[in-house]
C-alpha cells in the first residue's frame, strides 16, 4: 500500500519532509498529488523507493539523488536530474533546459522534449554512466562540455536532420546518439562525427527498450533507423586556449 | 534569477489581481524580497483618457508641491490622491505612492506628431532627474504599476492587488544582483504605454544606455533593466517597427545564421543589426514586453533565462515556470517553451 501525500499548497521543504519520514519509515511507494511547482523533490534522496509525482514538479527534481526511481506525470521544469547520483527519473512530458545537468550516475527519460543545454556536464567515473533519453527533440547546446555518459535523442515526431547549434560543445568525454541526419554545422568546438556500428545499435537497444516500455513505442521501428554518433575530438578540447603549452 | 508571470487576455475581458498574486508568490524562491510589482492595463476607465502618473514621494510636504506646479505648467490634473496602502507586517513603507490623472496640454509641444506622449516623456525625465524625493514609475493611459522592495505577495496585499481589474497583468518578482533592491528599481519598468518585466542582467547596459541618452532618455533607477523600457519606447513608438522587428533589433540572430537566409530577409536582417548595433543587448535575459495591443515575451538569443508560453481560450501566458500559469489555469489548451530569440505576441482583438 502506497503512502499517498496531498501536495497541494504545500511549500516544498515540509513536502519533501514528509517524503522523507516516508522513506525512513521503510515505504517504498510514494504517490505525490496534486504537485504544483515545488522544487528540489527528491533531492539527495537514498535509498530504494518509487516516487510518483501527479501534476508539474518545480526545478531540479531528483538533484543528488542516489537510488530512488522518480516518474513524473505531468512537464518537469529546469535540470531534472541535476548532479543525480544512481537511480531513474521517468518524465510523461517534456522537460525545460538543462536536463540532466552535471549528472553523474543513473538514468533520465523524457517522453517528449526538452530545453537547452540538455545533458551539460554530464560525466562518469570508475563504474558509474548517466544516461539521458529523450522521446522527442532537443534545443541547442545539446551535451555541452560534456565529459561522459550517454544522450541518446530520439527525435520520433521530428522531419528533417537536427540542425541546432552548439551540439556538444567542448565535449571531452561521453557521446551523443542522435537518430536521423545531423546537420554538419550543428557540431561545436571539440565534437566530431564518429563510426555507428551494429555494435553501436546493441549498445543503445537496451535504452530503447526502457524508453518503450516507459512510453509505449515500437522498438524495433526505432532501432532500424540511421543513428548519428557524436563524440570527444580529444579530451582537452580547449587546451592552449588561455595556456601556452 | 527572477520570477515572470504575464497574461493578456485576447477578447479584452478584465481580471482581478488575485490570481497573479498566487502565482507571482510560488515563485518567491525566485526573489530575495527585495522588489515585486505588478502593472495591469485597463485600470481606471473612470479616467481612460488621462495619463494616469504614479509617483514615490519620499515625502508629500517638500516635493509634491514642484511636482503640482510642474504638471500645472503643461496640463490640467484632473484628479490627484495617494494611491492606497494598506500596512504589512514585512513591508516597510518607505515612499508614498502618489496617482495623478493627467492632461498635457498639446499646444505646448511643437515640432512633433505626437506632442501629448513627449510632454509626458518629457516630465518624467524632467522629475527623475531634477527632483529630489521624487520619482515618476508609471505614466501610462489607464495603466497602473504597483510595486514595492518587498516579497510578492506582500506587495501585492500592501496595494490590494485584488481590488484592480486590468486585461493585461504583468507581475515580477526581483533578485536584485548588481544593484541594490529599492522601490524604484522593483519590476515592472513603465514608460507612456510600454512595461517591461526582466529576469536577468543586460550585460551590454553600458552601450545601450549610452545609446539611449542619445536620444533625450536619463537612466535614473539604478538597474540594467530601465534601459528596455527606453529602448522599446524608441523603436517601438519612435521609429514605428513592429514587435518583430524590434525584438529583431534587441536579440538578433547571429551573424552565421544571417547569412544562411534568404537574400531577401539576410538583407533586412543585416540593415537591422547594422543600424541598431547599439540597442542590440547581450546578457542572459528572459523580457516581456507589454502595450495597451498586447504583450511580447522573448528571451537572449541562446536562452540563458527561462520563459514559458501557454495559451487558454482567449488568454496567452508567458512566464518562468509553467507551474506558475498553472496556479491560475490548471487545464491549458498548449504550453510551449520558444525559441531563444524568438519573439512570442499575444494581441488583443480591437
Amino acid at each position: 500500500m502506497a503512502t499517498h501525500i496531498d501536495a497541494a499548497g504545500v511549500h516544498y521543504t515540509p513536502l519533501n519532509q514528509q517524503v522523507r519520514t516516508a522513506v525512513a519509515a521503510g515505504e517504498t511507494e510514494i504517490v505525490l498529488d496534486h504537485v504544483l511547482g515545488q522544487r528540489f523533490i527528491a533531492d539527495g534522496l537514498v535509498g530504494e523507493v518509487t516516487i510518483t509525482v501527479n501534476g508539474v514538479p518545480g526545478g531540479d527534481l531528483g538533484m543528488f539523488m542516489r537510488g530512488p526511481t522518480v516518474v513524473v506525470h505531468g512537464n518537469a521544469e529546469h535540470a531534472p536530474g541535476n548532479t543525480m547520483e544512481a537511480g531513474t527519473i521517468v518524465i510523461h512530458g517534456s522537460a525545460g533546459d538543462a536536463v540532466a545537468h552535471s549528472m553523474r550516475g543513473g538514468k533520465v527519460f523524457v517522453r517528449d522534449d526538452i530545453g537547452y543545454r540538455g545533458g551539460i556536464h554530464m560525466k562518469a567515473y570508475h563504474e558509474k554512466r548517466p544516461y539521458l533519453v529523450v522521446g522527442g527533440d532537443a534545443r541547442s547546446f545539446l551535451g555541452e562540455h560534456m565529459a561522459g555518459g550517454t544522450i541518446l535523442l530520439l527525435r520520433l515526431n521530428a522531419t528533417g536532420s537536427f540542425a541546432e547549434r552548439g551540439l556538444a560543445s567542448g565535449i571531452h568525454g561521453g557521446e551523443v546518439f542522435i537518430r536521423g541526419e545531423v546537420d554538419d554545422r550543428c557540431l561545436a568546438v571539440g565534437a566530431v562525427r564518429m563510426p555507428f556500428e551494429e555494435e553501436d545499435r546493441a549498445r543503445i537497444r537496451p535504452l530503447v527498450e526502457e524508453y518503450c516500455r516507459y512510453f509505449g513505442a515500437d522498438v524495433g521501428a526505432i532501432l532500424a533507423g540511421e543513428y548519428t554518433r557524436i563524440g570527444p575530438e580529444s579530451t582537452r578540447p580547449f587546451a592552449g586556449k588561455y595556456t601556452w603549452e | 534569477m527572477c520570477g515572470i508571470i504575464s497574461v493578456v487576455d485576447r477578447s479584452g475581458a478584465v481580471m482581478d489581481g488575485a490570481r497573479i498574486r498566487d502565482a507571482l508568490s510560488m515563485m518567491d524562491e525566485r526573489g530575495s524580497g527585495e522588489g515585486a510589482g505588478y502593472a495591469a492595463y485597463g485600470v481606471y476607465p473612470e479616467f481612460a483618457d488621462c495619463y494616469a502618473i504614479h509617483v514615490f514621494f519620499d515625502n508629500i510636504v517638500e516635493t509634491k508641491a514642484q511636482v503640482d506646479a510642474l504638471l500645472q505648467t503643461w496640463g490640467t490634473i484632473v484628479h490627484d490622491e495617494e494611491i492606497p496602502t494598506y500596512e504589512q507586517p514585512h513591508l516597510k513603507k518607505v515612499h508614498t505612492p502618489w496617482r495623478y490623472f493627467f492632461r498635457p496640454d498639446p499646444t505646448l509641444m511643437t515640432g512633433t506628431p505626437s506632442p501629448e506622449d513627449d510632454i509626458v516623456t518629457y516630465l518624467v525625465m524632467k522629475v527623475n532627474t531634477t527632483m529630489r524625493g521624487a520619482l515618476i514609475y508609471s505614466s501610462g493611459k489607464n495603466i497602473g504599476v504597483f510595486k514595492a522592495a518587498g516579497w510578492p505577495e506582500d506587495v501585492a496585499d500592501f496595494y490590494r492587488i485584488q481590488d484592480y481589474k486590468g486585461y493585461i497583468w504583468l507581475a515580477h518578482n526581483r533578485y536584485p544582483t548588481n544593484t541594490r533592491g529599492w522601490w524604484g528599481g522593483a519590476h515592472p519598468f513603465n514608460l507612456l504605454d510600454w512595461s517591461v518585466v526582466h529576469n536577468g542582467e543586460i550585460t551590454s547596459y553600458g552601450t545601450n544606455r549610452r545609446y539611449i541618452e542619445s536620444y533625450g532618455y536619463k537612466c535614473t533607477m539604478f538597474t540594467d533593466t530601465e534601459v528596455v523600457a527606453y529602448l522599446v519606447d524608441l523603436l517601438a513608438r519612435k521609429h514605428g517597427l513592429d514587435e518583430k522587428l524590434a525584438v529583431r533589433a534587441l536579440a538578433p540572430p547571429f551573424w552565421d545564421e544571417i547569412d544562411r537566409m534568404p537574400p531577401k530577409e539576410r538583407e533586412l536582417n543585416r540593415a537591422i543589426r547594422l543600424t541598431y548595433g547599439s540597442a542590440m543587448m547581450n546578457g542572459p535575459f528572459a523580457i516581456v514586453v507589454a502595450h495597451r495591443d498586447g504583450i511580447a515575451g522573448f528571451t537572449d538569443r541562446i536562452k540563458l533565462r527561462p520563459l514559458v508560453v501557454a495559451e487558454e481560450g482567449d488568454r496567452m501566458y508567458i512566464s518562468s515556470e509553467e507551474a506558475a500559469i498553472r496556479r491560475i489555469a490548471p487545464e491549458l489548451d498548449r504550453v510551449w517553451m520558444p525559441r531563444a530569440g524568438e519573439p512570442v505576441v499575444g494581441r488583443v482583438r480591437r
